[in-house]
């Protein structure tokens, strides 16, 4: 059954990440981001990730995909008249793709083959509390122990985010005439 | 037979090779910017699978680092790119040439 769903959703993505590539319409693409986001939550569910999963639909289905949507249709770009590819870059991106897949597939081929690991606790066990568990208190485990100042970074970088956006949306006065050069 | 380590890696790497190709195909700004979060998402995507067949929290925890990130990005980025829009009327990238000339 794991199987069936994992082919399924991974078709599921892969299907949909093509139509956000070749779709003419931005609103378009945009939905079937929110589609292959989804998929991609549902093999972080097929992992035993079911925080992450959570995570993956809350921020990037839902928030990351809002404001992609609202500014694709603030700015509502006729577009639709101009050609979707050009035949020579069509070609060029086409040809470096495979050759990635082609890479990355040989560096998966690489690695042993892995026995499915039995299904994921609830809780790591004491003696090894970053040890692969389900439950978001295992992740708060790891964000405070080992992984605090990465933790702390982060939420500056929050902040930072947050005032480089008023800095770039604010509408500054133009700058003043520059001064005669000599 | 459940799927194995490989068989996520190999979807990563295809998700991963569609964004990167988004990336060098389309001109719209926008549409290369979901194309990069594909990239990102793919990405993520291997790491949990290492996480899990490797039995260790770490890929977990990094994957919540990269949501994160990947999330403050997306604001600023997109806040620039409704300045860009703001001074040249166009998100297409092969119009926006203003250092050419």
């Amino acid at each position: 059954m794991a199987t069936f769903f994992f082919y399924f959703f991974s078709l599921l993505t892969i299907v949909s990440a093509l139509f956000v590539v070749f779709n003419r319409d931005t609103v378009n693409s945009a939905m079937c981001m929110i589609v292959a986001f989804a998929g991609v939550a549902a093999l972080f569910v097929l992992l035993n990730a079911y925080f992450l999963a959570a995570l993956q639909v809350v921020v990037y289905a839902g928030a990351v995909m809002v404001l992609f949507l609202f500014i694709i249709m603030l700015l509502d770009t006729g577009e639709r008249h101009r050609p979707l590819v050009h035949g020579f870059n069509l070609l060029l991106g086409l040809v470096s793709a495979t050759l990635l897949v082609c890479g990355a597939l040989w560096l998966a081929g690489q690695f042993p083959v892995t026995v499915t690991p039995p299904p994921a606790p609830m809780m790591p066990p004491a003696n090894n509390p970053l040890a692969y568990a389900t439950s978001a208190k295992a992740f708060g485990i790891g964000l405070f122990s080992r992984y605090m100042l990465p933790f702390e970074v982060t939420g500056f970088l929050l902040l930072i985010a947050m005032v480089g956006i008023i800095v770039l949306s604010k509408r500054l006065p133009p700058p003043p005439a520059s001064p005669p050069s000599r | 037979m459940t799927p194995g380590l490989q068989a996520y890696l190999a979807v990563a790497s295809v998700l991963f090779a569609i964004g990167f190709a988004g990336v060098l195909l389309r001109r719209n700004v926008l549409v290369i910017y979901m194309c990069l979060e594909l990239m990102l998402s793919a990405a993520t995507l291997a790491l949990v699978a290492f996480s899990r067949f490797n039995g260790t929290m770490d890929g977990a925890l990094f994957v919540f680092f990269i949501i994160t990130v990947a999330a403050a990005e997306v604001a600023v980025g997109l806040a620039i790119i409704v300045a860009l829009y703001r001074r040249r009327h166009s998100v297409q990238v092969d119009q926006l040439n203003f250092l050419k000339n």
